[in-house]
């Protein structure tokens, strides 16, 4: 039987980040998918980041993740949303080729010595003595493992619904993973049900562009991975429409065909990303909701229509888009769908994504109750870089809610479990002044380089970028006195004092930029990163109250507690809060204080039995 | 009569154990109380309160036996032979925290009134205690969550989907509002000034008869009287209730400019800060050279010489009693105008200063232009009314927003 220490289960972006981030580790890994030309494909809409999500491109990219550089690869439209927003919220998001989008994460995945693909269908894992040992492939070939990770995606046990129609699988045309679910339910994993939907499929060449209002891409040419030199593909548009009163009654008219009305899927879908059938009953007073229409590739005449996801029956789909404006004449390509699946309760897993009641499993992306590519991704380089530390006996990296959005996520999924699909969003990230997309690679290279998931290539541009702001914040800590400013021509009164060049910028006319034209600091050499240096300054007295906040965060975080603790022993811990803790089983106390309902005070209870503990052991 | 109460998980047995079985729950039951190797105790009245709605949250028990120490302490010894231990000061009122009997808000307020000592202390207290506050806080909190979810809103979803905007102009004048209902409540002074009383101040030059004042309304010799200038070297406060009110009296070395020794000079030094954290001065100097604010008082109208002030002064003579009755029931209706009324909310300093930082973050996020400061502005704002009801959540401010807007692709 053939041997890998990791095995990799779905070739999703969250299986692709797992399996690499492993292989660059030095791992040998198996990559076990259905279809190998299916890896790397974008299930839903052709667009990559956005809100939060562009957060999170920037994360695995610091960590030398493929998602970034493929994403610039299929690029055919920037956009940087929020932009009229402070910075910690800017969102980077393209929309990307699919074909070429797919191909450069195959290439990546192909270029992995280390790395091998095996098609085939995952039948059943192999555990012994609570170890998970190897899987078995349907076709009866057996791989034993030191640790697999599941990134089923919405393959686990997927049934799609369109109107009275129902399939199985995971995406239109493709099988489900049954046998696995089974055996994982058979098992007694938290196992769950959500569902999410997907819009219609638009032939672009009936399509009537000329009348509605265009959105064009970004002319400044910033890319999702700074390591992405340039843009390579031509640059197209995105369209905008609306739906309509007439829209509207013809949704409302045939509600009750909808399988999300007729009762037949009652799992929940996320809030944030309504299906329009939803939006119409829910939000019954708006008069029009905002389509985007985003071209799904330059070779193809495929159009998405983003805002409209339905599970309606394939006339009435038809019926309603033809009343929107644009569309009237429209050809739909693929009728959308909701899809339901199984997903494992994320409070079963621990901070590494590892499953607490069974070593060596692993999951990550949509099978833990999560949406959207990034989300995915994100957790996939978390579980993979985690089982190969594990496995190569490396320190973790220390990965928290004041460095990355990617703990934000881990920790709400495993702290929080999820009521519906989980979503990034800024909001989620209380330390988001600090966290912001495009200091993305000084927060977390560091920590790459140090777990060794890093190309020579990236270190020595991490390294370079480093040695410039060293040299620009050695400038801006030495005193000016208004009147050197003045000479320098800067509008300066004498009340201000003498400062450290950094506080100056403060004042309206002195920035960086004009501080390099007159040599106070060095030039831009390294790109964007004055402006990363400005927007630390310009948000550094608010970042400063977040301090006495992270220092009891830490110091509560090193308080572990065991895998064991007994909730139930503590005395003053209410019924619910006794069940909440040991359902989630917080790792630290730190943790255990994100639980939901659980207070300050029996937070006290907890670190009072917590040191009794450590004092009788 | 005392009254024993048992809480915590073994109550029951050790009722059970003492009278023989367990009453109904909730209901007075009289019965023989009796030690396994001693013997009869005490007839008691007993009672039964099963967790975990009982005071606590915990299993409860009460033992209503005679007041002699002998049979208390009889009772007492036979229950730490069952090993059962003395509670802690305060220790029932924590316990009920912990097992959510009560808020933190509330937990406090019942602490305080525990040792209420005046008529007003008492009823203040209760209404804190019966969770008034607690609404009126948990209120502001839903107005802070509600802005907070307009503003994640707008950061979160506006741009990415133009569908999504719901245009709430509204939350800036709410986050003011809110922020000024909070002034309104810092501007009654702690529930400490309850407990230790309204702090008035006699202050005036050396030998204008501060102490014999002190003395006189007191009613006892508490500070030494001698007719050399000086004789004050610090600030001697006593508590003292006036009607119903609370106060604590203060009494100060005498001010003057010149002539004084080291030690004096400190005491006088110490009177100045105890006149900037006065609530009421009872001037005794030349009237006009107090500071602002302060209750004129010609004192020792008992002298050879003496002269009445102008118009709201009081005149008094520590010697004859003339005039006290007035100055203690102005005093009184002072006191009654400057603590806090029953109904009125009164809060801890701890929980003041909570309160001050929710209400300048409120302030800061409705000024600010950069919406990313407005919502960190609102965090803190939430995260300091969270501490002062001791709750937690992001997770609030989310279905906050998914609850109001359509919002999403």
């Amino acid at each position: 039987m053939r041997h890998f220490p990791i095995i990799v289960i779905g070739g999703g972006h969250a299986g692709v980040e797992a399996a690499c981030v492993a292989a660059r580790m030095g791992l040998h890994v198996a990559l076990v998918t259905m279809d190998a030309t299916k890896i790397g494909a974008m299930s839903c809409n052709p667009a990559i980041g956005g809100l939060g999500k562009g957060h999170l491109v920037r994360e695995v990219d610091a960590f030398d993740g493929l998602l970034g550089i493929a994403a610039d690869a299929g690029a055919i439209h920037y956009r940087m949303l929020n932009r009229s927003k402070g910075s910690a919220v800017w969102g980077p998001r393209v929309q990307a080729d699919r074909r070429l989008f797919g191909a450069a994460v195959r290439e990546r995945v192909a270029s992995e010595p280390t790395l091998e693909v095996i098609e085939g269908e995952v039948a059943g894992l192999r555990i012994e003595g609570g170890k998970v040992r190897g899987v078995s492939l349907a076709d009866g070939m057996q791989l034993a493992c030191d640790a697999a990770v599941l990134c089923t995606g919405t393959f686990l046990g997927g049934v799609l619904f369109r109107g009275e129609e129902r399939f199985e699988g995971g995406r239109i045309a493709e099988g489900a993973a049954a046998r696995l679910a089974r055996q994982l339910r058979d098992a007694s994993l938290p196992l769950a049900r959500l569902k999410t939907g997907t819009p219609p499929r638009l032939d672009g060449r009936t399509i009537d562009w000329a009348r509605l209002a265009v959105q064009p891409s970004d002319p400044d040419q910033w890319t999702m991975s700074p390591l992405s030199k340039e843009r390579v593909n031509p640059q197209v548009f995105c369209a905008m429409t609306r739906t309509n009163s007439r829209v509207h009654e013809i949704i409302r008219a045939n509600l009750s065909r909808s399988p999300l009305y007729s009762g037949a899927i009652d799992a929940q879908g996320p809030r944030y990303c309504p299906s329009i059938e939803d939006k119409i009953d829910r939000f019954g007073d708006r008069d029009g909701h905002q389509i985007f229409l985003e071209p799904e590739g330059l070779d193809t005449p495929l159009v998405y229509p983003n805002g409209i996801s339905t599970s309606l029956p394939v006339d009435v789909q038809e019926a309603f888009l033809r009343a929107i404006e644009g569309l009237e004449q429209v050809r739909v390509a693929e009728p959308g769908y909701a899809v339901e699946y199984d997903h494992v309760d994320p409070r079963s897993l621990d901070r590494s994504l590892q499953m607490k009641d069974l070593e060596g499993l692993y999951c990550a992306g949509q099978i833990n109750g999560t949406t959207g590519y990034e989300e995915a991704a994100a957790q996939g380089l978390v579980a993979g870089l985690h089982a190969a530390c594990r496995i190569a006996g490396r320190d973790e990296p220390g990965l928290d809610r004041a460095n990355s959005y990617m703990a934000v996520m881990v920790d709400d999924l495993t702290l929080h479990g999820v009521s519906e699909p989980y979503r990034m969003l800024t909001a989620r990230a209380e330390y988001r002044l600090r966290l912001r997309a495009n200091n993305a690679s000084s927060r977390l290279t560091p920590l790459a380089i140090q777990a060794g998931c890093v190309s020579e290539a990236r270190r020595r541009r991490f390294e370079a970028r480093e040695e410039a702001r060293e040299a620009l914040q050695l400038a801006l800590g030495r005193e000016r006195s208004p009147s050197e400013m003045r000479t320098l021509g800067f509008a300066a009164t004498d009340d201000a004092g003498r400062q450290p060049l950094g506080d100056w910028t403060r004042y309206p006319g002195i920035d960086l930029t004009r501080l390099a034209e007159v040599g106070l600091v060095p030039r831009e050499t390294e790109h964007g990163l004055h402006s990363e240096v400005a927007e630390d300054l310009h948000y550094a007295p608010y970042v400063a109250r977040h301090e006495a906040e992270l220092r009891e965060l830490r110091a509560n975080e090193k308080i572990a507690l065991r895998p064991d603790f007994p909730f139930h022993e503590v005395p003053g811990l209410s019924n619910e809060m006794v069940e909440r803790l040991s359902r989630t089983r917080p790792q630290s106390l730190a943790q255990a204080g994100r639980v939901p309902g659980i207070t300050p005070a029996a937070l006290a209870a907890l670190l009072v039995h917590a040191r009794k503990h450590v004092a009788a052991a | 009569m005392a009254i024993i109460r048992i809480s915590g998980p073994g109550s029951g047995r050790a009722l059970n154990v003492l009278a023989g079985r367990l009453p109904n729950s909730r209901q007075a039951s009289l019965r023989q109380i009796r030690d396994p190797q001693a013997g009869w105790l005490d007839e008691a009245l007993v009672l039964w309160f099963p967790g975990p709605s009982s005071a606590t949250g915990e299993d409860c028990a009460e033992i209503h036996c005679h007041g002699g120490r002998a049979v208390i302490r009889a009772i007492e010894n036979s229950l730490a032979g069952l090993g059962l231990r003395q509670a802690e000061p305060g220790e029932f009122t924590r316990r009920a925290f912990l097992n959510g009997r009560m808020d933190l808000l509330e937990a406090e307020a019942l602490g305080d009134m525990l040792s209420a000592e005046t008529e007003l202390q008492r009823a203040v207290l209760a209404s804190s205690a019966k969770g008034h506050a607690s609404n009126e806080v948990a209120h502001w909190r839903e107005a802070v969550l509600s802005a907070s979810a307009a503003v994640e809103q707008e950061l979160d979803f506006s741009d990415d989907d133009q569908d999504g905007i719901a245009p709430t102009p509204g939350w800036c004048s709410d986050a003011r509002r809110v922020a000024e209902e909070m002034a309104a409540w810092l501007a009654v002074p702690p529930a400490e000034r309850l407990r230790e009383g309204l702090r008035v101040v006699l202050a005036g030059p050396p030998n204008s008869g501060k102490s014999s004042l002190f003395n006189a309304i007191l009613d006892e010799a508490a500070a030494i009287v001698s007719p050399i200038a000086g004789t004050t070297r610090d600030a001697i406060e006593r508590p003292v209730a006036i009607g119903g009110v609370p106060f604590l009296l203060v009494d100060t070395a005498g001010l003057r400019d010149e002539g004084a020794d080291e030690i004096e000079r400190i005491g006088i030094s110490r009177a100045g800060q105890e006149l900037a954290r006065a609530d009421v001065v009872l001037w005794l100097g030349p009237e006009g050279e107090g500071p602002s604010g302060v209750i004129e008082v010609a004192s020792m109208m008992d002298a050879a010489v003496w002269a009445p002030k102008g118009e709201g002064s009081l005149a008094v003579s520590a010697v004859t009693g003339e005039g006290l009755p007035e100055l203690m029931s102005r005093l009184s209706a002072v006191g009654r105008d400057r603590l806090p009324k029953p109904g009125q909310v009164a809060v801890s300093r701890r929980q003041k200063q909570r309160l001050e930082t929710a209400r300048l973050q409120l302030l800061e996020a409705a000024e600010v232009e950069d919406l990313l400061i407005a919502g960190e502005a609102l965090r803190q704002a939430r995260h300091a009314l969270d501490a002062m009801l001791g709750t937690v959540g992001t997770e609030d401010m989310l279905d906050s927003l998914f609850g109001r807007f359509c919002i999403g692709k």
